[in-house]
């Protein structure tokens, strides 16, 4: 083997401007970063945890050849991650004549901002909405505005700018879109197959140079601080300011961001974003890929990963359940060794996971549902977009020919202290009628599934009963029934 | 901007009143050009402070062990109370109760006990984290429900409204209902939060620079802390990243502690506190328990009202006084009350200290009273909409002498039976009623909602001596116009408003005026932007400024051209001097040459005013605001999990100033009231910490979380009743209750599992949570 190429330098380009840093600790975030060394205070800090969306900004990333800008918060996304990308701001936005640009111009004649505080951050997620869907929905522009907060308007004004931005200007017509090929170019350039490494003990970056590399890094250091996404981890920094050095930044390796069908089966690679997987799975499994769409913002689900969502074993994490209830498998590896593992034996207690040092979580496999097989997930929240799970269910049954249950597999989140199958509930299932008698019946047996717990989010009187009403909704769903059985924002989704 | 030559003949001005003028940031909030505080250059060797934050909720202090602290990288001092060269003290009203730093005692989980100064604002944060602090742990009061309003203890003295004889009223009425009501607080989330840079002068003088609806109160508050004269502080604010009463007391600590470290270290210094320190150290809305009777006739109509009003105020008094004060003058929303007696019960207890927000109390009273309407109407078995109507004030001038409110002033502007009338039409009340009964007949699990709420709000503040303002108006001689006056900018667009005013007075085009920082330093002794009175006094004043100048250079035209000054007519951007037209800018330096003086002081207080806190009588407002609400709601009885289908709403704001601005303080506050009454909720611990404390716990609405159909008008045909600036009328507040069929439409789809027989007595906020439980006691048949 080769031996491996190693660059002491972080390099992205920022608006115009190609940056080269050898000097950076693998902690530093991008709105820092801008805020402070770089005076570039359009970009708005506001919550410092990835929920507001005011310090939102694009990154451009080339994939398989071809570059996408997507909307990021600055202030969970670390420099370390920036390797290699284009990052855009607000500032990059006018251009040097002194014009607004046409996401500017309508919500100034949208009446679109008061107190102008998060203004930035929606003009930068209407620019990514527009750059990809130039005459989106009323859907399309909630969806785009589920990660940015706006305390002043009401939002009714920077939907009807949202609605207009067209009448302003062509979106071909961008600059980004103008000049894509030549930041493409230069893109291409910076990607020379090295591993950065930055600095030494406890303040050393590295970014490896493929998954191999990545598997022969954390081998070596098994206590480096795994980054992907930086959706949580993120957050250790800004709001409990620990340490996380060393650390390993694993979110953008190509190897790990594939989605591949085989055999009724879709592997995900560790490193897809919840964005990347949303048009498979809303293809292929339709409920998890609406979930994927109340999972955070926008700006969180162009960061986090279906690996990291797994990995770091949060009871409210929400694709561990419908990922177990559809019988998913993990696949770990370490150095040159991988196993497979059920995904619901990798949770093993409260921040306690089957993985072992040095080793990493690679992909997930995904059985889809058996012809015929119903599925479907409820995610219940106090607000219903960008909020954490009070309770959420996940159900996959296959009924036998005379309408028995033959197969349930139900699977809960915000219930245990680990994302956890209801045992006695499908034990009570199995082999009966799939009838509104059975599932009342059932109902009882969530007692010994779960006994959850009160928090901010929800009592745990109130977890235990809508949890409880979930399996009657996934009931009345599956029956045929004609009425309603969940209120809807956009009839569509 | 590049001045533009003003067109001279021109038929109108270029934003003057009554136009859609943009707001006067607009191009620089969607550039990131607009600068907040945290954005401005910060002065070579700015240090950064950050709040060391109790972690009890009430105790004795027995020891404090800050050399870790002291010892970190980065740190240049560790302040604690004893380090405040003045007094200890931020109590806005007077009563001492507000330490800036809690010496020897806490009383809230989250007080803040030292303050570090460090080189960066990382390394005073990571430092306050290295503090050692043994406390003595009291028994701590929490909650309100329990108290006792003549035993325990209040942080200020409650207010009694008493009007005719209630108890009497309702021990005599047909019919009788008591009951409870929770009403959760609201943290105000604006998404800038507190900041405050001060930057060291010569002598005692400190400038500080802080994100404050009360400038005023800041430097009063600075120069109290620091031991100095008010001469010696000057607080600037040019804009505001949200406020909603947030910063109308709650940047005085910060803005304290920072020029306390400026003074000592001759350094400017800077304190953003992180968000959770922001939202666990500042105040927030009251939360209340309403207790309530009401005696009323077999048709619905109220004989007579209790009640009593209980505030969680928290440690200190701050605002509590005026805010409870405020939730009792309207319990009776926009009913008449023949007979009331209702009482504050101002609590303290070892929690934040709960200040002003957007209604100052105002939402909760109204809540109680529309709690009230709810249980007649179910009580009697009719629509809530009709025991509304029935007891409305009376309509003004109708001589039924329904118009007396449980304060004693008469309500001489009464606008909402038409507003009502004309919003039950174009909503369709009626037909959608019918049509949702039905599909509730025929729906098991899914079930609808529809309710149609008002709104009359009084305008004014209760504290008399607030209601002044000032201005300060330069015409240079180029005939531009440089604009300042007392209130402040927050989001709400008071600086274009009064803008505009000026513009209309010398009728010159907007961008003529330059419109200015706030800054005591020109004009002095202001009132708090608050109250919905920005525009108002501040309007008012500078109307007031620019037509003392308008004058003088009338005077100077009228002698110069020997005319009349009958016959001197300011034209857009052009006076007329009999036959013939100057350039305005060309009268103005005509006007210099002859040695006129161009700049004048402003000046307003509100006429009619007053009131007796020790009677409970007077005439506390200038006028009210009037509107209504129509909300359609979708719930899961399932989960409690809901969608607003649709929302109606019918607001007036009088001639208004601005229409497009207006528009949008009636969406935003109604969308900011749906979120108190529906997602937003403050969660306390069994310890009283906070645990809602950053947009990750706490949920404010989302563009998704509008309804689904969101029709907003302004009504056309009102106009302020008194003579107000243009006859425009006060917007900042009084849409926020609108959103209070947001609340009753929930409260209609959860009684619909009952047949509506039961009041739901759905209390606030009403999360998915409180509906499915509600839901569940109204099937087991509560």
């Amino acid at each position: 083997m080769a031996r491996q190429k190693v660059r002491s330098e972080l390099r992205f380009i920022l608006n115009g401007e190609d940056v080269a840093i050898a000097d950076v600790a693998p902690d530093a975030t991008l709105l820092d970063y801008l805020r402070l060394d770089r005076s570039l205070r359009g970009t708005k800090e506001g919550c410092a945890e990835g929920d507001c969306g005011a310090c939102t900004v694009l990154v451009g990333r080339l994939t398989g050849g071809a570059l996408a800008y997507e909307s990021v918060n600055a202030c969970i996304r670390f420099l370390g991650s920036l390797d290699g990308t284009h990052v855009v701001t607000i500032e990059h936005l006018s251009g040097g004549d002194g014009r607004l640009h046409p996401v500017q111009q309508a919500m100034v004649d949208f009446h679109g901002s008061q107190c102008g505080f998060c203004t930035p951050g929606f003009v930068m997620s209407l620019y990514a909405l527009w750059m990809r869907d130039s005459k989106p929905s009323d859907e399309a522009i909630d969806k785009a505005l589920q990660g940015n907060l706006c305390r002043c308007t009401g939002y009714e004004a920077i939907v009807r700018a949202a609605r207009a931005i067209s009448d302003y200007g062509k979106a071909a017509k961008d600059p980004l879109a103008v000049e894509r090929k030549a930041i493409a170019a230069r893109l291409a350039a910076l990607r020379d197959g090295s591993r950065v490494e930055i600095g030494e003990g406890d303040r050393r970056l590295v970014i490896p140079a493929d998954v191999d590399d990545f598997a022969r890094v954390l081998e070596a250091n098994p206590a480096a601080t795994v980054v992907a996404g930086a959706t949580d981890v993120g957050l250790w920094v800004t709001k409990f300011m620990r340490e996380i050095g060393p650390v390993v930044f694993a979110g953008g390796l190509d190897g790990l961001k594939s989605i591949a069908e085989t055999d009724g089966v879709l592997t995900i690679g560790a490193g897809v974003t919840y964005t990347e997987t949303r048009e498979t799975l809303r293809r292929r499994i339709p409920a998890f890929g609406a979930l994927v769409d109340r999972i955070g913002g926008e700006q969180v689900r162009n960061m986090g990963t279906i690996g990291g969502n797994i990995a770091n074993g949060s009871p409210i994490g929400d694709t561990p359940p419908p990922l177990i209830a559809l019988g998913a498998t993990l696949v770990l590896r370490k150095g040159r060794r991988r196993r497979e593992i059920p995904l619901e034996a990798f949770f093993v207690a409260y921040g306690k996971q089957d993985r072992r040092p040095g080793e990493f979580v690679e992909a997930v496999k995904v059985p889809l549902p058996a012809r015929g097989a119903k599925f479907a997930v409820y995610k219940v929240t106090k607000r219903h977009d960008e909020d954490i799970t009070s309770t959420l269910g996940a159900f996959h049954l296959q009924l036998a020919k005379n309408g028995t249950v033959k197969a349930i597999r139900i699977a809960y989140g915000g219930m245990a202290a680990t994302p956890k199958r209801a045992a006695a509930v499908e034990a009570a299932l199995i082999g009966r009628p799939w009838t509104e008698a059975t599932v009342t019946e059932a109902m009882a047996a969530f007692a010994a599934d779960f006994t959850p717990l009160t928090d901010m989010r929800a009592s745990a009187e109130y977890r235990a009963l809508a949890a409880r009403n979930l399996l009657m909704r996934f009931y009345l769903e599956t029956s045929g029934g004609a009425a309603p059985f969940t209120v809807k924002r956009h009839e569509a989704a | 901007m590049n001045r533009h030559a003003p067109d001279l003949k021109a038929a109108t001005i270029l934003g003057g009143v009554a136009t859609d003028q943009r707001h006067d940031s607009a191009h620089k909030h969607v550039t990131g050009q607009a600068v907040y505080i945290d954005d401005m250059p910060e002065p070579a060797g700015t240090l950064h402070g950050c709040l060391g934050l109790a972690t009890v909720a009430h105790a004795t202090i027995r020891s404090m062990d800050l050399s870790a602290v002291r010892a970190a990288p980065g740190v240049v001092d560790v302040l604690t109370g004893r380090d405040v060269p003045g007094e200890n003290d931020i109590s806005p009203t007077g009563r001492h109760d507000e330490p800036v730093l809690a010496e020897g005692k806490v009383q809230f989980h989250g007080q803040p006990i030292f303050c570090v100064i460090a080189e960066t604002r990382e390394q005073a944060r990571r430092a306050c984290r290295l503090a050692r602090v043994e406390y003595g742990e009291l028994p701590a009061v929490l909650d309100v429900a329990g108290l006792d309003p003549d035993r325990d203890a209040l942080v200020t003295p409650p207010l009694t409204l008493r009007r005719g004889d209630a108890a009497g009223a309702i021990a005599t009425a047909p019919r009788r209902v008591k009951g409870r009501m929770r009403i959760g607080g609201q943290d105000h989330f604006y998404l800038e939060g507190q900041i405050a840079m001060a930057v060291p002068g010569e002598d005692s003088d400190v400038t500080v620079y802080s994100s404050t609806q009360h400038p005023s109160e800041v430097q009063h508050m600075v120069a109290h802390a620091l031991g100095v004269s008010s001469h010696s502080v000057t607080v600037e604010i040019r804009r505001m990243g949200g406020g909603f009463g947030g910063k109308e007391t709650q940047g005085n600590q910060f803005a304290a502690l920072a020029a306390i470290a400026a003074k000592k270290h001759r350094r400017a210094v800077k304190i953003r506190p992180d968000r959770d320190d922001d939202m666990t150290a500042t105040g927030k809305r009251h939360d209340f328990v309403v207790d309530y009777e009401v005696g009323f006739d077999d048709e619905g109509a109220i004989l007579g009202v209790d009640y009593i009003y209980a505030a969680r105020c928290g440690f200190s008094s701050d605002l509590s006084g005026p805010v409870t004060d405020r939730a009792l003058f309207h319990c009776d929303n926009a009913y008449f009350l023949p007979a009331v007696h209702a009482r504050s019960a101002p609590f303290y207890t070892n929690t934040v200290s709960n200040t002003a927000f957007r209604g100052f109390g105002g939402p909760q009273g109204m809540v109680g009273a529309e709690r009230v309407i709810d249980e007649v109407a179910f009580a009697v078995g009719k629509d809530p909409l009709e025991i509304r109507k029935l007891n409305f004030y009376g309509a003004a001038g109708d001589g039924a002498g329904r118009d007396v409110t449980p304060y004693h002033q008469t309500v001489e502007d009464n606008i909402i039976h038409r507003i009502v009338a004309e919003l039950e039409t174009s909503c369709d009340y009626a037909r959608r009623r019918r049509e949702i009964s039905a599909f509730n007949n025929n729906s098991r699990w899914i079930k609808r909602g529809l309710a149609l709420t008002p709104v009359k709000f009084g305008i004014s503040f209760t504290a008399t001596q607030y209601n002044q303002a000032g201005a300060l108006v330069h015409v240079y001689t180029d005939g531009s116009v440089h604009l300042n006056h007392g209130g402040t900018e927050m989001g709400q667009g008071l600086y274009t408003k009064v803008a505009q005013v000026v513009a209309e007075e010398f009728q010159i085009d907007i961008d003529q005026v330059k419109i200015t920082a706030t800054t005591t330093g020109k004009v002095p002794n202001t009132s708090a932007t608050a109250a919905s009175s920005g525009t108002d006094l501040n309007g008012m004043a500078a109307q007031n400024a620019a037509r003392q100048i308008r004058q003088r250079l009338t005077d100077f035209a009228a002698d110069k051209y020997q005319v009349p000054a009958d016959q001197i007519v300011f034209l857009p951007n052009r006076v007329r001097i009999g036959n013939q037209e100057i350039a305005f800018s060309e009268l103005v330096k005509q006007a210099y040459f002859a040695r006129i003086q161009l700049s004048a002081a402003g000046f307003y207080k509100t006429p009619k005013i007053h009131w007796n806190r020790d009677k409970g009588e007077g005439h506390p407002f200038y006028y009210y605001a009037y509107g209504a609400s129509c909300s359609e709601v979708t719930v899961d009885t399932l989960t409690g999990e809901y969608v607003v289908e649709r929302t109606d709403i019918l607001h007036e704001t009088g001639r208004s100033l601005n229409r497009a601005i207006d528009l949008g303080q009636v969406e935003g506050g109604f969308i900011q009231g749906m979120g108190w009454l529906t997602t937003e909720e403050l969660w306390w611990d069994a310890k009283g910490r906070l645990r809602t404390h950053a947009p990750s716990t706490y949920k404010i609405p989302l563009a998704s979380d509008r309804p689904k159909v969101f029709n907003v008008a302004l009504a056309d045909w009102p106009e302020a009743h008194e003579p107000t600036i243009h006859r425009s009328k006060a917007v900042g507040e009084p849409p926020f209750m609108l959103a209070m069929s947001v609340l009753h439409a929930l409260s209609d789809a959860v009684a619909s599992v009952a047949d509506h027989t039961i009041c739901p007595r759905l209390d606030a906020p009403a999360t998915p949570e409180r509906v499915l439980m509600a839901i569940e006691r109204l099937k087991a048949g509560a």
